[in-house]
């Protein structure tokens, strides 16, 4: 578990080239460039439609400074399921010569995960397929000018749901832990270190591993530029997002998290929306529901983690 | 993975084998490392067959995934090219069709995919029957397209496949067809070659810095498949795929030859298979297992005293222009059989409309007929081959069209129910 | 129709492979577009800045400006004290939102003498 003296040190190194096409205060660039300080530049890295297919740059030029490839939209998860098998079968050939200590990485937003991306995703978790799928969620097709997709949260302003979001949002950890792969975790850019920590353990697992990080978007929330790190926190002080891990089946809370079992420790909802121009013609009664929504969650979070208990070991 | 109970190598040997046992074993012969599959009538076989040879240990060091749909199995493919790895797949109709998409991106990327298909007819409704459709239909894709015969052609075209693919100056994806049940689910005897024999004539599996323009390597990290804007050179990529293919017509009469030194087996001068063409009046061009029986319905005129002969054509992509100007000119009438249909275009049938226009121009050649049969797997008895055969010799001796031209095409054996 | 061979140079180790390709015209070219890692590969986005982030003398070096930034151009010297590469900055203005000591500022660009 790294802390911010030791990564001082140690995590110097930047993968993902500066002089980008990110937008400015970009989540998605910060989350990448921690999971790749925890992964290593022997990570090959896939990234369907999205975001991250753009912001590398226009050729011949690009930002990652490691092995990366662009791919179809829906295919994403299945590419990288190819790709690790020829490492494997790269590895059968040439040993010792460090072929099996590459990782498969599939970036993708949640479009690309939850709706356009799920098939090959849950196809690849079924099949246990050796990659760390990461979806980096900025709850709707930003690439594309803030599309609504089924990550988008309840109430949200899309440019597909002018009154706000009918439905509530897809909980892709939760449909991914029930795959029953090896690791299923949740991450804010609010928390680099806690990002770099999961990643770093993913990295020593081996078969599907999950990881969904909350990556803000400043044009298409209605936020500044400055304030992706500081709407990423509300978000998990609220509670809206949680910080966990899903390990061989069992649960547990994050350090941020945690304390905030107690319903008093978390912020009310509304210190999280009213920053973000996306909910400002929020009504009250989507208000109330979503802050009810979120309570009964977290109730649910606390009887499940008490069933726990009960398990079979 | 399974580790070898023993060192298996294969020894040249016959065996009665089925159409999508003998691909299967083509793509063992080949020593492909990465297979992806994915069930579809009637291409199942292929998959299974090679199913148990990875888990006999017959494969070591071969990775065989599960996929959960074509369009996954189409990308893991194309992925797993990436990193420098000979692949293998096989799909059907509707398989095609949903991976389009990767289709298309294999193409742009330039991998050396070899995919073996067991054709089938487009639904609605429901076929899973031969018909040419399927694979026709990816022609602007980027893939080079062939047609097998027999048997023993699928085995053989597949190794001949890897070697035009592979080679550092075309580096393009290939589909090998055959037609759905007639050769996929028949069995007959398949010469399968010593591996040895196979391992020099195949180029060697790609060494550990991968294929020669893409690369998924740390020490040498780079990206493909950045946007290029249109005043870039997005254009010009893409003349590259057409030259390539152009200059693959001359590595494909190479191969042929090649293959014929060191197996003795020959399929013309690998484009095109020309039978009595020479000394005959009126000719057909004609792909697929049809071919095959065509030449029994060739000799069977001959002896009869007819002029007649044919053109097999192997390759549809690339398009053997040159050859088939050459041959149309040793013909007075020249029938065109497809197998398949492209609805909408001048004749109804994609072969014999990339014929006219390949005739478009030449002075002194055939007048062509254009004809399709055998849709949806219905089937085009010997009987019914002859006698199309002696239609055209009618209409080249009276300019009579047969009863069944419908647009201009001859819809050779429609139904008709009293 | 002779292509020519002069893009294999790319698939060489990082020392050998030239910095940024330059092709003439389709002949030239690798059978596919293969990019290349380099700073600025849009430019210098130090362009785009209306403020820029100035860190002042109180820093306690402690990083988290550092860690939260999502460009990584704020860079560690050998005296531990931070320097923020001014060519690449897009003055989200992270940094500064986040300084638990209110130690770094951000100064409109016009307001700068080389602003």
């Amino acid at each position: 578990m790294v802390k911010l003296k030791e990564a001082l040190e140690s995590c110097q190194e930047e993968y993902f080239l500066p002089g980008n096409s990110c937008c400015a205060g970009c989540g998605l660039e910060l989350a990448l460039r921690w999971a790749i300080k925890a992964l290593g530049s022997n990570t090959a890295l896939v990234t369907p439609a999205s975001c991250l297919n753009v912001v590398v740059g226009l050729w011949p030029k690009t930002a990652p400074n490691f092995p990366f490839t662009n791919m179809a939209f829906a295919a994403g998860a299945a590419a990288a399921t190819g790709m690790s098998a020829a490492f494997k079968a790269k590895a059968y050939r040439f040993p010792g010569k460090g072929w099996d200590e590459m990782t498969t990485i599939t970036f993708a937003g949640d479009g690309g995960t939850a709706d356009i991306g799920i098939q090959g995703l849950s196809g690849a978790a079924e099949r246990n397929s050796d990659q760390i799928y990461v979806c980096y969620d900025n709850e709707a097709y930003m690439n594309t000018g803030i599309q609504r997709s089924s990550s988008t949260p309840h109430g949200a302003w899309t440019s597909t749901t002018t009154k706000g979001k009918d439905r509530f949002k897809k909980n892709l950890p939760a449909i991914m832990a029930a795959h029953d792969i090896p690791y299923v975790a949740t991450c804010s850019i609010s928390d680099p270190l806690d990002l770099y920590n999961k990643f770093k353990k993913a990295k020593s697992i081996e078969g599907c591993r999950y990881i969904h990080i909350l990556a803000p978007c400043p044009p298409g929330w209605g936020l500044e530029s400055s304030e992706s790190i500081e709407i990423a926190k509300l978000a998990v002080k609220t509670g809206s997002w949680i910080l966990y891990e899903v390990e061989k089946g069992i649960m547990s809370l994050s350090k941020a998290s945690k304390p905030l079992l107690d319903p008093s420790k978390r912020l009310p909802l509304i210190e999280y929306l009213s920053r973000q121009k996306r909910f400002a013609n929020i009504s009250e009664k989507d208000l109330i529901e979503l802050q009810d929504y979120l309570d009964h969650t977290w109730k649910r979070l606390e009887a499940d983690l008490s069933c726990q208990e009960e398990y079979p070991k | 993975m399974v580790e070898t109970q023993k060192d298996f190598v294969q020894k040249k040997e016959s065996i009665i084998i089925k159409g999508n046992v003998a691909a299967a074993y083509a793509a063992k012969s080949a020593r492909v490392q990465v297979i992806s599959a994915y069930p579809i009538t009637p291409q199942t076989t292929v998959v299974e067959k090679l199913s148990e040879f990875v888990d006999n240990g017959e494969m070591p060091g071969t990775e065989y995934i599960k996929m959960e749909s074509e369009h996954s199995v189409f990308a893991a493919v194309v992925g797993a090219s990436k990193a420098g790895t000979r692949t293998f797949t096989a799909t059907s109709g509707q398989g095609i069709f949903y991976a389009h998409e990767m289709i298309h991106w294999a193409a742009g990327a330039r991998l050396p995919i070899v995919v073996a298909i067991a054709s089938r007819g487009p639904a609605p409704p429901w076929n899973i029957w031969a018909d040419f459709t399927d694979v026709i239909s990816q022609r602007d894709t980027g893939w080079m397209s062939c047609f097998c015969a027999e048997h023993q052609e699928i085995y053989d075209e597949i190794l001949m496949s890897y070697k035009v693919c592979e080679d550092h100056d075309i580096l393009l994806p290939k589909f090998v067809s055959y037609g759905g049940f007639i050769l996929s689910h028949t069995s007959k005897p398949v010469i399968i070659e010593d591996q040895d024999l196979v391992d020099s004539f195949l180029p060697q599996l790609p060494s550990e810095d991968g294929w020669p323009h893409i690369w998924m390597d740390p020490k040498r990290p780079m990206m493909f498949g950045n946007l290029i804007m249109p005043a870039n050179f997005y254009y010009e990529f893409r003349l590259k795929i057409h030259d390539a293919f152009i200059r693959a017509k001359e590595k494909i009469k190479n191969v042929a030859k090649e293959f014929e030194k060191v197996f003795g087996r020959n399929y013309g001068n690998g484009l095109i298979q020309e039978y009595h063409i020479d000394d005959a009046d009126v000719g057909v061009i004609i792909y697929g297992d049809l071919a095959l029986q065509m030449e029994q319905a060739v000799d069977d005129l001959r002896a009869e005293g007819y002029n007649v002969g044919m053109v097999k054509l192997r390759h549809f992509r690339p398009f053997p222009t040159e050859d088939i100007i050459e041959a149309a000119k040793k013909v007075k009438i020249l029938g065109v059989i497809d197998r398949a249909t492209a609805f909408g275009s001048l004749t109804g049938g994609p072969v014999s409309c990339e014929i006219k226009s390949a005739l478009h121009e030449t002075q002194g050649t055939a007048t062509v007929l254009p004809v399709i049969n055998g849709l949806g797997g219905r089937e085009v008895t010997l009987e019914q081959q002859k006698s199309q055969l002696k239609t055209l010799v009618k209409f080249h001796e009276t300019g009579e069209l047969p009863k069944d031209v419908v647009h201009g095409t001859l819809w050779d054996g429609l139904l008709e129910v009293d | 129709m002779v292509e020519s061979k002069k893009w294999e140079k790319i698939n060489k180790s990082v020392k050998e492979r030239p910095k940024v390709q330059e092709y003439k015209n389709w002949r030239e070219l690798p059978p596919i577009p293969i990019s290349l890692p380099i700073d600025g590969n849009i430019g210098t986005t130090g362009d785009w800045r209306t403020f820029r982030p100035i860190i002042k003398e109180g820093c306690n070096k402690c990083g988290i400006c550092w860690m939260y930034c999502p460009e990584g151009v704020i860079k560690r010297k050998e005296d531990g004290k931070f320097e923020i590469d001014l060519r690449y900055c897009k003055g989200c203005g992270i940094c500064a939102k986040e300084c638990p000591t209110n130690n770094i500022k951000m100064v409109r660009e016009s307001d700068m003498k080389d602003g």
